[in-house]
């Protein structure tokens, strides 16, 4: 993979054999198994899969949030020229809302909900740029309007619960811009919101990233949802990336199987109904029970005897390019057209 | 759709008196449900989608009596419904079955599988016990889980099986209607096209009959044959799935349909988007007139002022907006 980096843009973020594991009664469990990962300066990364597969257990590992049972193993997060897995925590604090942002998923837990929510913006910038509190209330004031809240300055005295759901996600955002951040997770920061929010906070990290010239890495189970958003999808499966493309490159040309039947599994509202939807057998290894070769080889209809044995590494389609996959059957099948 | 109305639902409303305050010192009513009316038709699929607090789930719920109905009627089999007590009701749950969205608190974690696909059987009295076990094998198969599951507990299980599971429970009377209340809402993409083939199956196996309650407008489209939209406790518009996605004539139907996203990088690249906004009203305080009108984009003073007719546009196209042909100010 190195030897492909050719004129490659510049790295913000650059995760190298990351993996993490889990401490369970039957000893440690590999959750997310040497995950190759970056984001280039200015690009917008999205990252999918369902629930377990270690999406956003990877990202949560880069700011070192992991719960108590769960360490990384061995890898590097190069962020910037350093590795945020081995720097010191006070050099952490620094990056921790600073130089990252983090949106989380569920505002209602992630908030403070006995803190003014003005003040749970100020902190950041007192604590990293040095604000004066006055001078951090005039540039939270200016975030909220940023993320799109009407009357801001008398919004700064409410507290989380005075909020709706999609207000309450708005302030998360402004939280996590609040640094000017070279970096901004967002972590399925829609799931819990409904359509027509959803479709207001797309907008608004769209208009936000040209504005402010960040990285995002956007989170999700939603193939769809980030069809318009993200630059380049990197598709996650029982902790290991299946598949590695630009956004239209991965949907006009789906290689790894499991990317194919997600993609066949959306029912799409342009289509003319049919009336069975392809659905994937099965279901995704539990960690601990994870097989031998490739992680999806019993789920996966085109597995051949090698898939069983061997883990495939993720390598660029045909040799070259930016589209990358981890399958033994795509690869053979390209080489052979 | 052709054919014979399975359930009427007539002025049917629900409000809900909440205390508020910190100590409870003022009451409050939720209009939760507002003069709702349509029919179910006996092996359709009819979808109620919206957004949270638009009163779908409310609806389902009124309709099998687990919400007492304010006012309003619930017709089935000619009688009305939303005045039976428990007692008088029992028989019909038997009809009437409901699978709920989550499939992690909705079967006891200390019953087994078998114990809790059984347990509506014995209730009904539907069969001996020395028949229970093939019973039970039958509806594991039917929902695609080997029999063998009987015996185990649902911690056990994966969230589409459980979910499997709930819907073997709901099948095991012989229902001829299933609310499926966000059925498929917390499974992976992969698992939802699992269980929403499962249901289409148990359908035309069954002749079963579904109202399913969704925010999921690419699923509904999907699996309907006809689809309403309901906006903070009103139905908007009710019509077949043709006529809604070809034709949708509330401007928040509208809106709603053009927020969700298409699995099509291309295409998001260039589609304009109607991004509604502001947020729902609190149904504490519906707004006066249509409770649209204080994000509608094409709302007119009389919005504001009068209850939109719920009227018929073309045959089985209703709509509630003055702006649509026929309306007060079109």
């Amino acid at each position: 993979m190195n030897a492909m980096t050719m004129s490659a843009p510049e790295r913000l973020l650059d995760v190298k054999g990351l993996s993490i594991e889990i401490d369970t009664r039957r000893g440690p469990a590999t959750i997310v198994d040497g995950i190759n990962l970056h984001v280039n300066k200015g690009e917008t990364l999205g990252i999918v899969g369902e629930s377990g597969c270690g999406k956003s257990l990877t990202m949560l590992s880069l700011m070192r949030l992991l719960p108590n049972k769960i360490k990384v193993k061995s890898g590097t997060a190069n962020f910037a020229g350093r590795d945020l897995l081995t720097m010191s925590k006070s050099e952490l604090r620094k990056v921790r809302g600073g130089q990252v942002g983090f949106v989380f998923q569920d505002p209602m837990t992630s908030l403070n909900p006995v803190m003014r929510i003005g003040d749970q913006i100020c902190e950041p910038l007192i604590y990293h740029k040095a604000m004066k509190r006055a001078d951090a209330r005039i540039r939270a004031t200016e975030l909220l309007r940023l993320v799109g809240i009407p009357s801001p300055a008398e919004r700064l005295d409410a507290f989380p619960h005075e909020l709706s759901g999609g207000m309450r996600q708005r302030v998360m955002i402004a939280i996590g811009l609040a640094c000017d951040p070279e970096l901004l997770i967002a972590d399925e920061p829609t799931t819990a919101l409904d359509v027509t929010i959803q479709a207001q906070i797309v907008d608004l990290v769209k208009e936000l990233r040209v504005k402010l010239g960040m990285s995002v890495v956007w989170i999700t189970h939603d193939l769809a949802l980030i069809a318009g958003l993200v630059d380049r999808v990197a598709v996650l499966y029982a902790g290991t990336v299946v598949e590695d493309a630009p956004v239209e490159e991965l949907f006009a040309n789906p290689s790894h199987p499991y990317t194919r039947g997600l993609l066949a599994s959306i029912p799409k509202l342009s289509d003319v109904a049919a009336n069975r939807l392809s659905s994937i057998g099965g279901t995704p290894p539990e960690p601990g029970r994870r097989p031998l070769g490739c992680p999806f080889a019993p789920r996966c209809q085109l597995a051949e005897d090698i898939c069983r044995q061997s883990v495939p590494p993720l390598e660029p389609l045909g040799g070259s390019g930016p589209h990358r996959v981890a399958c033994f059957v795509a690869q053979r099948q390209l080489e052979a057209a | 759709m052709q054919g014979e109305p399975l359930l009427k639902i007539e002025n049917l409303v629900k409000h809900f008196n909440v205390r508020l305050g910190a100590f409870g010192e003022r009451g409050a009513t939720v209009h939760a449900l507002d003069d709702v009316n349509f029919e179910i038709i006996e092996g359709e699929t009819l979808s109620l989608v919206g957004e949270s607090g638009c009163g779908k789930s409310t609806t389902g719920f009124t309709i099998l009596n687990l919400h007492q109905a304010t006012s309003g009627k619930v017709i089935y089999k000619g009688e009305n419904i939303a005045t039976f007590d428990d007692k008088a009701m029992r028989p019909l749950r038997r009809d009437l079955q409901i699978v709920f969205q989550d499939p992690y608190s909705t079967l006891n974690p200390r019953m087994t599988i078998g114990e809790a696909v059984g347990e509506p059987i014995l209730f009904h009295k539907l069969c001996t016990k020395a028949e229970l076990p093939d019973r039970i094998n039958r509806l594991l198969t039917d929902v695609g889980l080997p029999p063998r599951f009987a015996g185990r507990y649902p911690h056990e299980l994966s969230g589409g099986q459980r979910q499997r599971v709930a819907i073997a429970r709901a099948l095991a009377c012989e229902p001829k209607f299933i609310v499926c209340d966000e059925a498929i809402s917390a499974l992976d993409v992969s698992i939802q096209a699992q269980i929403i083939n499962l249901l289409l199956d148990l359908q035309e196996k069954y002749g079963l009959t579904y109202l399913f309650i969704a925010h999921d407008l690419a699923v509904v489209r999907h699996i309907s044959d006809r689809v309403g939209v309901m906006y903070l406790g009103r139905l908007a518009e009710l019509a077949t799935r043709e006529q809604l996605f070809a034709n949708p004539l509330h401007p928040y139907t509208q809106a709603l349909l053009s927020a969700v996203p298409e699995a099509d990088p291309v295409l998001e690249k260039t589609r304009q988007r109607q991004v509604l906004q502001g947020d729902v009203p609190s149904p504490l305080n519906p707004p006066t007139g249509c409770r649209f009108h204080t994000r509608c984009p094409i709302a007119q003073e009389v919005c504001a002022q009068t209850i939109p007719e719920w009227r018929q546009i073309e045959p089985g196209h209703m709509v509630a907006c003055h702006m649509v042909p026929g309306g007060l100010h079109a």
